[in-house]
């Protein structure tokens, strides 16, 4: 009996397992997968918490009742691979030996990487929301807030979800403008990047709603420290931003034993070097990485994750039977951005076409409004979380191409977009 | 003082960086620099050589990863390359303008 071992059951890791648990003779194959905890989080679903949108409890599952009976699940901390002996072992000391290791980890924020963010205003005065307790903390936080400076900061280029501060901007000029305070408060979205996004079409088109929504962009940002005392922003070369409620998007990093492990990358934000194509470790040919924990150069997104899975499965069936791994990855990614007032966009692209307006084709509801906003891809986005526990993470297929497909973008220079779905109203 | 390279020969993007990388040449970069005020020394030139060789790796660059070359610390790459030194140094460099993956 061989061995697959998963390290991580996220989204990437979840739907390896059932994808994997399909494809492998249950006879020759045994499936393993670890995780630190015992919870499945919907983490698309933490963005809605800050504005009393989603309860929080409902964007946690079991993580058991996510996985075919006959995987086994480990909960433990994973704190060093050696590829060499083929061999993990645990925080709690266990070892745990595998044939084919499937890494899929994912990312964390570091506030703590940030001098004075993780200090006496965390979770006071300053927050991030791709943490459960952090989302429940700024909704709190924002539920009695009267209004002042807000600054959205994103502290690095690199972090999961890449549209996730975008859409808390927008729809925290939503809520406060609902709440009748949109007056009171100043949103100010300060970036490493050089603007709001960067692929040139959806930099235009995000960066002119910033500007109808009065939201104020401060690019090229690298933020060094937060002063706590008072209450500033400081970048690398002395810019000063002041808050008096700040939204990190914490540095973010993979799991430390990457680092443990010498697995990483030349920078130590403990992504795995990965091959963008076939996604088997670059230096180990029986690791396999997918998802947040790569270095591959396209999005940290679970659309990304999906994309790779349905490659994934058949490369680890390739290697498996010593044939050339032939299933290539075009670093697809497809992404709902809420825009405010039960709105929201579509974007779709990889690591050579960026996002263009036009249409997304999908099946029953018709086609979708990509860099654009309507009705429909908000709808899409809420009905997304029933897609993912049920048809995404148990490896059921979507009606989306794995590749990206040029059906329906518009391609031109000046192409405008009013040929668009007419929308519910 | 010696003339500068003519950049107006070179094939550059809509932002000025270079279509061609193999039309680099420390010439060039020196060129590069004068538009961005710098005039280059040695530690630019370990940063720009650093800089090529990730991207002729296939690796994304980052702030945080040339802070972590051992070459230069974050302030000082900023006091090399003052504004966007990401955006300058690769300019100067002869890469593409780094684009994250968003």
């Amino acid at each position: 009996m061989k061995t697959l071992l998963i390290l991580g059951a996220g989204t990437a890791g979840t739907m390896m397992a059932n994808r994997l648990r399909k494809a492998l003779p249950r006879d020759a194959w045994a499936i393993r997968i670890v995780d630190k905890t015992d919870t499945h989080l919907y983490q698309p679903g933490l963005l809605f918490v800050p504005f009393g949108m989603t309860e929080p409890e409902s964007l946690r599952r079991p993580t058991r009742d996510l996985l075919p009976d006959d995987i086994d699940l480990l909960v433990g901390e994973v704190a060093e691979v050696t590829p060499e002996a083929h061999e993990v072992r645990l925080a709690d000391g266990r070892t745990l030996g595998y044939d084919v290791l499937v890494v899929a980890t994912g990312t964390t924020p570091r506030p703590e990487e940030t001098p004075g963010l993780d200090g006496e205003l965390w979770y006071r005065d300053a927050f991030d929301f791709y943490s459960y307790d952090g989302a429940v903390a700024l909704r709190d936080r924002l539920a009695t807030w009267e209004g002042g400076r807000m600054v959205i900061f994103l502290a690095e280029s690199i972090f999961k979800c890449p549209v996730a501060p975008l859409e808390f901007a927008f729809l925290a000029d939503a809520f406060f403008e609902e709440r009748g305070i949109r007056d009171r408060v100043e949103i100010t979205y300060v970036t490493p990047l050089s603007g709001a996004f960067t692929k040139p079409k959806a930099a235009a088109f995000l960066g002119d709603l910033m500007g109808k929504k009065g939201i104020t962009v401060v690019p090229d940002f690298y933020a060094e420290r937060v002063d706590e005392d008072r209450k500033v922003l400081v970048s690398y070369d002395d810019q000063e931003v002041p808050f008096d409620l700040l939204v990190a998007v914490p540095i973010n990093m993979g799991a430390d034993f990457v680092d443990a492990s010498d697995m990483g990358d030349v920078d130590d934000l403990n992504y795995v070097p990965t091959d963008r194509h076939t996604l088997q470790s670059r230096d180990h040919p029986d690791v396999f990485v997918i998802g947040d924990a790569t270095n591959v150069p396209a999005s940290k997104a679970g659309s990304v994750a999906h994309f790779e899975s349905e490659i994934l499965v058949e490369n680890i069936l390739h290697h498996i039977a010593g044939e050339p791994l032939a299933a290539s990855f075009d670093g697809h990614a497809n992404c709902f951005i809420e825009t405010g007032h039960g709105k929201a966009a579509l974007i779709d692209f990889n690591y050579d076409t960026e996002p263009l307006p036009g249409r997304f084709p999908m099946p029953v509801v018709g086609p979708m409004s990509l860099l654009r906003e309507s009705r429909l891809n908000h709808l899409g986005k809420l009905a997304f979380e029933w897609i993912y526990w049920h048809v995404l993470l148990t490896g059921r297929p979507l009606p989306v191409s794995t590749a990206l497909s040029m059906a329906g973008k518009h391609v031109g220079e000046d192409e405008t977009v009013d040929d668009a779905v007419a929308e519910p109203a | 003082m010696e003339t500068m390279f003519d950049l107006s020969t070179l094939a550059v993007n809509d932002d000025g960086y270079l279509l061609n990388a193999d039309d680099w040449s420390p010439e060039v970069a020196h060129a590069i620099a004068a538009e961005h005020g710098i005039a280059l020394t040695d530690p630019h030139f370990a940063v720009l050589q650093y800089l090529r060789d990730r991207v002729a790796e296939g690796t994304p660059l980052t702030i945080r990863r040339i802070g972590k070359s051992g070459l230069v610390s974050i302030k000082e790459f900023y006091g090399l390359f003052p504004g966007g030194p990401l955006k300058v140094s690769s300019r100067i460099a002869g890469i593409p303008k780094p684009a994250s993956c968003v």
